[in-house]
């Protein structure tokens, strides 16, 4: 992987965010790393209880209780202002304390996925970007107002003025996905995660909001963080991709590779598992055998081995393997390289 | 496909309305109405997959509920062919008159965890219709419960589990056993494989197409995934706002749309493939309100081929061809793009060729 991409601004390396339950532990993210680079879109796919959200949440430190991080770094390239560059490792940041809550909002923003959650239905939306604005830079009330006018426009929110004194519920499911956006733009974030964040709204209105936040990374550069569970999705909008099955990271390269040359089982039988609206209709789909399994039953070694039609009965089901290069992506199989990970203490 | 024989309508449904009072003012009195359902007329053949599909609030649910006599419908009728050949018009029977009518017309619904009682296990939830309808003994039932799961790729030893021991794919099985259970012949999916994990999905859409071609069902298909309807269905009918925006055979619709908001739906569905990557074309504007529905063509304020009559008039559905009807007053002038020729991609080609870097022999 070592064509033109800009410098990395996140590294995520060996996360683990665990909860420990009176029935055991869940290891929700087990050991995930990968590498946001400045103006990219990294789309982060997998299926329910993959851990994509959690990796998220890790990342801005809002995993609930039970939910800490035990081991691993989140090494984030702050540069406010554009001089200084700080490395800040924020698995190492207490969840309240005064660093993260800057960082929160104001470096990284989250685009959530039920925007009607998101807002306070008490407060007009124009006030809650205002008070985003203020708490971040040192502004006057008229200036934070002109700003969040500005961001509001900015997202296609037509009549913007009118629409700074409106409340959450009196918009439409696109519109409020809208002000949604221009709330984790008030701040200029250098990174933008967005966490399903079409998944609760209609086709004909995802387009609307995929293609704004197609032009906002093309205008104003910032690197994506996109998680979702539609492959279409990530195919028409990210650069590169990370697939996530029970914690861990798959495979992960670029979008253009790694869909045409999917070289983990999981990542195939994934991508021959969905319809398109280009294949044969009415034949049976090529399938994964079984379910996901229960988060506190994972398969011992690779945690896909049981599903896998190509699993090596006495390597696959003992030891994990690593997530090394082959050619142009990384993948975490034994049917690539003979790499396993160290087993825990 | 064109290879599978059709038999006559199973369903007829013709002009039916739900619209819904909103209560307000003082006593509550009526001050409008949604119009849920608004002049929606399909029919379903023999052994035909017909998939309804639309966006959130475009009715098709309410559609489908109101077939089954899940709601009343406001006016119209449902003609049923039931299993000796005598059509029975399912909105106007009485309620004790149902029954016969429930064994042949089956219903799955979206939540699998929400459809089954945790309280019950596998051969109570799928030997309670059963009993109902006569089967008193027990082992008779128990046999008949085992039949089932296998039938849905479940193990027979599995009737005395409860729902919990099951993923989300396994229970959407069992909700299908149980609706098979009095051997309906007409089943009505309401977003059936919509809640399921794409790895799982696939499976079921599977099985829900096997059990089609060996049981000959017919199924009235709700969802809202292009992709999805597609894959499964013989004709599709599409839903804008409480009415049919355009039916017709899959291919034909998919290749040929009539409607600019058919066409627009499928510019709209992201594409599983870098190599067709494109832009995502949204429509302007939101989905419009049932209960406030614009002036003529409900359609009209987001289409881009809007004229002066799709302000006043409404379209009536009407037929442009072989088994297609659309509802556009243009419909003939328009030159509509569809998705295309079923062409490969390079992405396509790639995963179909056996690719060299799996071709290796595995460590040892």
């Amino acid at each position: 992987m070592n064509e033109d991409r800009g410098d990395v601004v996140l590294s995520v390396r060996n996360l683990k965010t665990h909860f420990p339950t009176d029935d055991g532990v869940v290891k929700a993210v087990d050991g995930v790393t990968f590498d946001l680079h400045q103006g990219e879109v990294l789309g982060v796919v997998g299926e329910s209880g993959c851990g994509k959200s959690i990796t998220m949440k890790s990342v801005m430190q809002l995993v609930g209780k039970p939910g800490r991080i035990v081991d691993g770094q989140i090494l984030f390239k702050r540069n406010r202002d554009g001089t200084n560059t700080e490395e800040v490792d924020i698995a190492k940041l207490r969840t309240n304390g005064k660093k993260i809550r800057e960082i929160r909002g104001g470096d990284i923003a989250l685009i959530p996925q039920e925007p009607m959650a998101s807002f306070s239905p008490l407060h007009s939306i124009g006030s809650q970007i205002v008070e985003a604005v203020m708490l971040h830079q040192d502004v006057s009330k008229q200036e934070a107002k002109r700003i969040a006018i500005e961001k509001l426009n900015e997202v296609g929110m037509p009549s913007a003025e009118q629409r700074f004194d409106a409340y959450s519920w009196q918009l439409s499911g696109g519109l409020r996905q809208r002000a949604i956006i221009a709330l984790a733009l008030a701040c200029n974030p250098s990174i933008l995660i967005a966490d399903e964040p079409t998944t609760a709204i209609d086709v004909t209105t995802q387009a609307q909001i995929l293609e704004l936040l197609k032009r906002l990374q093309r205008e104003h550069g910032s690197s994506i963080l996109f998680i979702t569970h539609d492959l279409g999705v990530i195919a028409q909008l990210a650069d590169h991709v990370v697939v996530m099955y029970l914690g861990r990271v798959m495979e992960q390269g670029a979008v253009s590779d790694v869909f045409t040359h999917p070289r983990h089982p999981y990542t195939r039988a994934l991508l021959a598992s969905i319809p398109s609206l280009h294949s044969e209709p009415r034949i049976e789909l090529p399938t994964v055998a079984g379910g996901i399994p229960h988060p506190l039953q994972r398969p011992n070694g690779c945690p896909f081995h049981p599903r896998c039609p190509d699993a090596i009965p006495g390597t696959c089901d003992v030891a994990m393997p690593k997530l090394l290069d082959v050619e142009q992506s990384k993948v975490a199989c034994f049917l690539h390289h003979d790499e396993a990970e160290e087993a825990d203490a | 496909m064109p290879e599978e024989v059709l038999g006559p309508n199973i369903l007829e449904v013709e002009n039916l309305k739900k619209y819904f009072p909103i209560k307000g003012g003082f006593f509550g009195s009526t001050v409008g109405e949604v119009r849920a359902v608004d002049d929606v007329s399909l029919y379903v053949r023999e052994g035909e997959i017909l998939s309804l599909v639309g966006e959130s609030g475009c009715g098709k649910t309410t559609t489908a509920r109101c077939i089954l006599r899940a709601v009343d419908p406001t006016s119209g009728s449902t003609r049923f062919r039931m299993k000796d050949g005598t059509m029975v018009d399912i909105a106007k029977l009485k309620e004790t008159e149902l029954k016969p009518v429930w064994r042949e017309v089956q219903m799955i619904f979206q939540d699998p965890f929400g459809s089954l009682n945790p309280r019950k296990n596998l051969l109570e939830i799928i030997g309670e219709p059963l009993y109902v309808n006569g089967i008193r003994d027990r082992q008779t039932r128990m046999n008949r419960v085992a039949e089932l799961l296998e039938l849905v790729g479940l193990r027979p030893e599995y009737m005395h589990r409860y729902p919990h021991a099951f993923s989300g794919g396994q229970r959407q099985r069992v909700v299908i056993a149980r609706a098979l259970a009095l051997e309906p012949r007409l089943i009505i999916a309401d977003e059936a494989v919509s809640a399921l994990d794409v790895s799982v999905q696939a499976q079921v859409l599977n099985l829900l197409l096997s059990l089609q071609r060996r049981l000959n069902l017919s199924f009235l298909f709700v969802a809202h995934d292009l992709s999805i309807v597609k894959h499964i269905s013989h004709r599709v009918a599409v839903m804008y706002v409480g009415k049919i925006a355009e039916m017709a055979p899959t291919e034909e619709l998919f290749r040929r749309p009539k409607h600019p908001y058919t066409a627009a739906l499928m510019k709209a569905v992201p594409i599983p493939d870098p190599t067709l990557r494109n832009e995502l074309k949204g429509l302007p504007g939101e989905v419009g309100n049932p209960a406030n529905p614009p002036s003529g063509c409900y359609f009209h304020p987001r289409c881009a081929y809007a004229t002066e009559i799709c302000k006043t008039k409404t379209p009536e559905l009407r037929t442009v061809g072989p088994d297609h009807s659309v509802a556009c007053h243009h419909a003939e002038e328009l030159n509509l793009d569809g998705i295309g020729e079923l062409k490969s991609s390079p992405m396509t080609e790639a995963l179909s060729q056996p690719d060299a870097s799996t071709g290796n022999a595995p460590p040892s």
